[in-house]
């Protein structure tokens, strides 16, 4: 025997149709009280890379990855870095004095090529080479990109025993390309002063309320 | 006599000392003086779209919690020159299978689907560029002529996506003419003319004057109406034409430069068309309150222009509320899907706006105007429009403040920031 199946169950189609006027309504008279009361709200937009309240790279942890830096006055030309980075970015050359100095001619870091995965950074022994948190480095062409951190000749390297204390990080590549990242700010628009927080109860009663405009 | 007329006649008998009646190049003023007319509404419109482009991009930042366009000019209100001068000095591409002279003249008729409304439409007590005797007939056929334009865009592109956006736009237009035109059929009947600047005599200065206040069926009419023009108008919830997310973008997406851009105007000017087109039909268009048409006409010289400017700032004000109106709903409601919006139109809307002509109908012979019955019923619908405009304004306040808890817990600030707080 074939089990009697429940027919289904159909609305009254006169109350659905007026369910749906009465949604359509109900729905749209809803949805515009609330587009219109997100007028009233504070946007959440940063508006970089000028009106921010401080440069973005000062909001950024201190661990973040930006462009690499060397502190060539700590640098020993072990080569670790050059041999740890998997794409070889980082390109060095000595020469060496009659009196056994030696002294750097190319410390050539690739922008271009480095994915910033800190390898390098982390093999140098010195903390010589370390990232910043700089990361506006858009040039006008390619070869830019490579940063050059001999910046003149007779650059000696260092000794191990005797190394200068690090150079604060940024200093060094602000230093070597002027203006770099360093865009032109606006002032952050200016907020109204700040009324004393109220408790979360009286907040609700605060002076102003979308009530008047909307 | 309108003002065109009017106009042509006084420069006739004040430049060139002639009888305006007797002087034979009386046509030739008048044709230079329709010529400017009509450079002033095309001005008007491209003036209008521009910056109304700009401030839907503002609100609906606002709405989305973003800030809009911003940097060009002070607060970006040159944003719009900016896009139009890069439309501009784009290359103006025709795909090499498109059927030439259909692509190109494609967003000519829609533009002159659009411009061509302006022409009846009322912006002052005198100010009209012709005052038909036809003219909601007219409306509704010139405005009928951008399905047209939007199927030559479709087929002449040769394009899939393209010819659904046509098809889909043509069918859209031609369906929700039906209830628009019942709707506005029910304000013919109370004004008992298709004169646009009659309809606006049919109604006063005054709220309770107004069509929309005049009875409950009048009220249901003017809101069946707004939804219909909406729809032909390609705006969300119903821009199915263009559905980004379904057909890319519909009839333009073959379109680039200054064509592309003639479509995007058309859609502005027919925002601006369509909000004018409820407010003279119902709310009262540029009637000023306490002052009779007659005592406007009766004035002289400065005077006379003075309330011009005065009627034409009321009509403006309020095609202007009802341009925001439309702006919210695009970012407020979602886009219907194909099936439901013929269902919307054939289902729910020609009924009910049938059922508003016949109510207007019964009421037109039960109700005489003026009458204690005719007073009492506009008064309860002054009170329910109040009512909603009181209710919406608490909802707002009321959503507002629960989110506003919320957000100082979380950011240790006010949310407060009301849009003339600009960013
Ligand atoms: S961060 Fe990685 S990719 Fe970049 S230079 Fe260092 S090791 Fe090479
Ligand atoms: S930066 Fe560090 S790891 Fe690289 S060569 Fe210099 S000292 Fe060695």
């Amino acid at each position: 025997m074939v089990p009697a199946v429940p027919p289904p169950v159909r609305p009254n189609p006169v109350r659905a149709y007026f369910g749906n006027i009465r949604r359509a309504v109900s729905s749209t008279f809803e949805g515009m009280t609330v587009t219109m009361s997100w007028l009233f709200r504070r946007p959440s937009t940063i508006q970089y890379p000028d009106r921010t309240e401080k440069p973005v790279r000062e909001m950024l942890p201190e661990t973040y990855r930006g462009l690499l830096e060397v502190d060539l006055s700590r640098c020993t030309a072990c080569l670790l870095c050059a041999k740890t980075c998997p794409l070889g970015c980082i390109s060095i050359e000595t020469c060496k004095h009659p009196d056994g100095a030696r002294e750097f001619q190319t410390f050539d870091i690739d922008n271009g090529l480095c994915m910033f995965c800190g390898l390098c950074a982390e093999a140098c022994n010195f903390d010589a080479l370390a990232h910043t948190r700089e990361f506006e480095a858009s040039v006008s062409s390619a070869e830019q990109l490579t940063v050059r951190f001999v910046d003149r000749p007779g650059r000696l390297v260092a000794k191990a025993k005797d190394l200068p204390p690090r150079r604060p990080r940024g200093s060094i590549l602000a230093a070597l390309i002027p203006g770099f990242g360093r865009r032109r700010r606006r002032a952050a628009p200016p907020e109204p002063p700040a009324s004393p927080a109220p408790a979360p109860a009286a907040g609700a009663e605060g002076p102003e309320n979308p009530e008047g405009t909307a | 006599m309108n003002i065109i007329q009017h106009v042509a006649n006084l420069l006739i008998r004040s430049v060139f000392h002639a009888d305006p009646a007797s002087w034979p190049w009386t046509w030739l003023v008048q044709a230079v003086v329709i010529g400017i007319a009509a450079f002033l509404a095309f001005a008007f419109v491209a003036i209008f779209a521009g910056p109304v482009s700009w401030i839907e991009r503002r609100i609906a930042g606002r709405i989305q919690s973003r800030i809009g366009p911003n940097r060009v000019g002070p607060q970006g209100v040159l944003q719009w020159l900016a896009d139009g001068v890069k439309c501009w000095l784009k290359e103006d591409l025709v795909p090499a299978a498109a059927d030439r002279p259909l692509f190109l003249a494609a967003p000519y008729l829609v533009f002159t689907g659009m411009f061509g409304a302006f022409v009846v439409l009322p912006f002052g007590a005198q100010v009209v560029a012709a005052d038909l005797n036809v003219g909601i007939l007219y409306l509704l056929a010139i405005t009928s002529l951008v399905v047209v334009g939007l199927l030559m865009a479709g087929w002449g592109s040769n394009s899939k996506w393209a010819l659904f956006g046509g098809v889909r736009s043509a069918a859209q237009l031609v369906s929700y003419e039906v209830p628009s035109a019942f709707s506005l059929l029910c304000v013919v009947l109370l004004a008992g003319t298709l004169s646009t600047q009659g309809i606006v005599a049919a109604q006063g200065g005054w709220p309770w004057d107004w069509f929309i206040f005049r009875n409950p069926f009048m009220f249901a009419a003017f809101f069946l109406y707004f939804t219909a023009a909406i729809a032909e108008g390609n705006r969300t919830p119903f821009d199915l034409p263009e559905a980004e997310s379904e057909i890319v973008a519909g009839y333009n997406i073959e379109y680039s430069g200054m064509r592309f851009l003639f479509f995007l105007f058309a859609e502005w000017a027919n925002i601006w068309i369509m909000a004018a087109i409820s407010a003279f039909a119902f709310l009262g268009g540029w009637q000023i309150p306490g002052i009779a048409p007659e005592q406007i006409a009766a004035t002289k010289g400065w005077e006379f222009v003075g309330w011009q400017a005065l009627s034409w700032t009321i009509f403006l004000v309020k095609a202007t509320f009802l341009v925001f109106v439309v702006i919210q709903i695009r970012w407020t409601l979602p886009r219907l899907r194909v099936d439901q919006l013929m269902i919307t139109c054939w289902k729910y809307l020609v009924p009910l706006s049938m059922l508003m002509v016949l109510g207007v109908l019964v009421l037109l012979a039960l109700v005489p105007e003026g009458g204690g019955a005719d007073t009492i019923l506009r008064g309860a619908m002054v009170g329910l429009g109040l009512a909603v405009v009181l209710v919406s304004a608490l909802r707002v306040r009321r959503t507002f403040r629960v989110d506003r808890e919320h957000y100082r817990e979380m950011e240790g600030r006010d949310l407060w920031y009301p849009p003339y707080r600009l960013p």
